[in-house]
């Protein structure tokens, strides 16, 4: 009875680690962490399937905004640098009818934005997040004056109701040569 | 004072190895859980422009992307010229092959999932708006509406 007593023989584990390793390592090699991130836009239909509405209703309420092909900006006419667009988009937007050369209401607010071929991609995206950031700070101001808490921590339906008083306008042209 | 002279002789006992394993499994999962796969080679120059207000692409399986940039590398420069060149998967492509190239990205996904499709566009910082602008007529033709302009987030 000698035998029943012997117990199995353990399992080297030894290699484990190795084995582990060797994974690792190709994991470690392939992966990318990077997240994706970037600004989301939403095309408009083709002419053809759909007008745009009212675009030429009131000169008012059209924020125009072009970028040449030396990536300067025109606004409203007037030369402007790209740090000063995001309070100008501001003002424009939330104006409420109060200077007569800005918009009547955020709701019928347009932003224009016409860029030449020539208009660097590093430029455009720059003021497509001036644009961006314009409105992003208008919704949150709102969302704090209505529900005391910013834009990111509302709910669903009321990010839903802070975007209808400030819907994000930007028609965009198709772009020339200047 | 055998007894003193006894633990003298054992010295240092050697470090267990044993739970080298299961650190080395932990940190396996974490990587086997937060990696991608990379799809496709790089073709063209790819710096991305930064921006600040920017968005997580949420689900990456409904993301198609499409390159824009330079040809990558002095051999590739030499032979495609330095022009900005759009990447469709593997392989160059114009600006032609666009509505093809949504149409099939379509045609691998269920239906339900269509309308969630969105299309990213990765362009290089030093590419010009020409090109996007036509990227993005054709995408309208396409009725491809969802995009995204992918750029890095501002370190400040």
């Amino acid at each position: 009875m000698a035998r029943s007593n012997r117990s199995t023989p353990e399992i080297n584990a030894g290699s484990m680690a190795d084995i582990a390793f060797l994974l690792l390592i190709f994991f470690l090699v392939t992966t990318t962490m990077d997240v994706d991130t970037g600004i989301a836009r939403k095309l408009p239909p083709t002419a053809e399937e759909q007008e745009p509405e009212d675009m030429q209703g009131n000169a008012r309420n059209i924020y125009e905004v072009y970028v040449n092909k030396q990536d300067k900006l025109l606004v409203e006419e007037e030369e402007m640098s790209i740090q000063d667009l995001k309070n100008g988009v501001r003002e424009f937007v939330d104006n409420n009818g109060k200077n007569p050369s800005l918009s009547d209401s955020p709701e019928k607010a347009i932003v224009s934005l016409v860029n030449s071929r020539g208009t660097s991609y590093e430029m455009y995206i720059a003021v497509q997040n001036e644009l961006t950031a314009a409105y992003n700070e208008l919704r949150n101001e709102a969302a704090i004056k209505k529900y005391n808490l910013n834009y990111t921590e509302l709910a669903k339906d009321k990010q839903r109701e802070i975007r209808k008083m400030y819907p994000m306008k930007i028609s965009e042209a198709p772009p020339g040569e200047f | 004072m055998s007894k003193f002279r006894k633990k003298k002789k054992s010295g240092t006992p050697p470090i267990s190895t044993a739970s080298l394993p299961d650190i080395v499994f932990m940190l396996l999962f974490f990587f086997m859980v937060t990696t991608v796969m990379r799809e496709t080679e790089m073709l063209v120059d790819n710096t991305l422009p930064q921006a600040t207000e920017v968005k997580k692409l949420e689900r990456k399986s409904l993301v198609s992307y499409i390159y824009i940039g330079a040809p990558r590398g002095l051999n590739r420069k030499k032979q495609f010229g330095t022009k900005a060149k759009i990447q469709l998967n593997d392989s160059y492509a114009t600006v032609a092959d666009i509505q093809t190239f949504i149409a099939a990205e379509r045609e691998s996904r269920a239906e339900e999932e269509i309308p969630l499709l969105t299309t990213s566009i990765k362009a290089d910082v030093d590419v010009k708006m020409g090109i996007v602008s036509d990227i993005k007529e054709e995408l309208r033709k396409a009725q491809a509406y969802k995009i995204n302009y992918s750029t890095r987030k501002e370190v400040e």
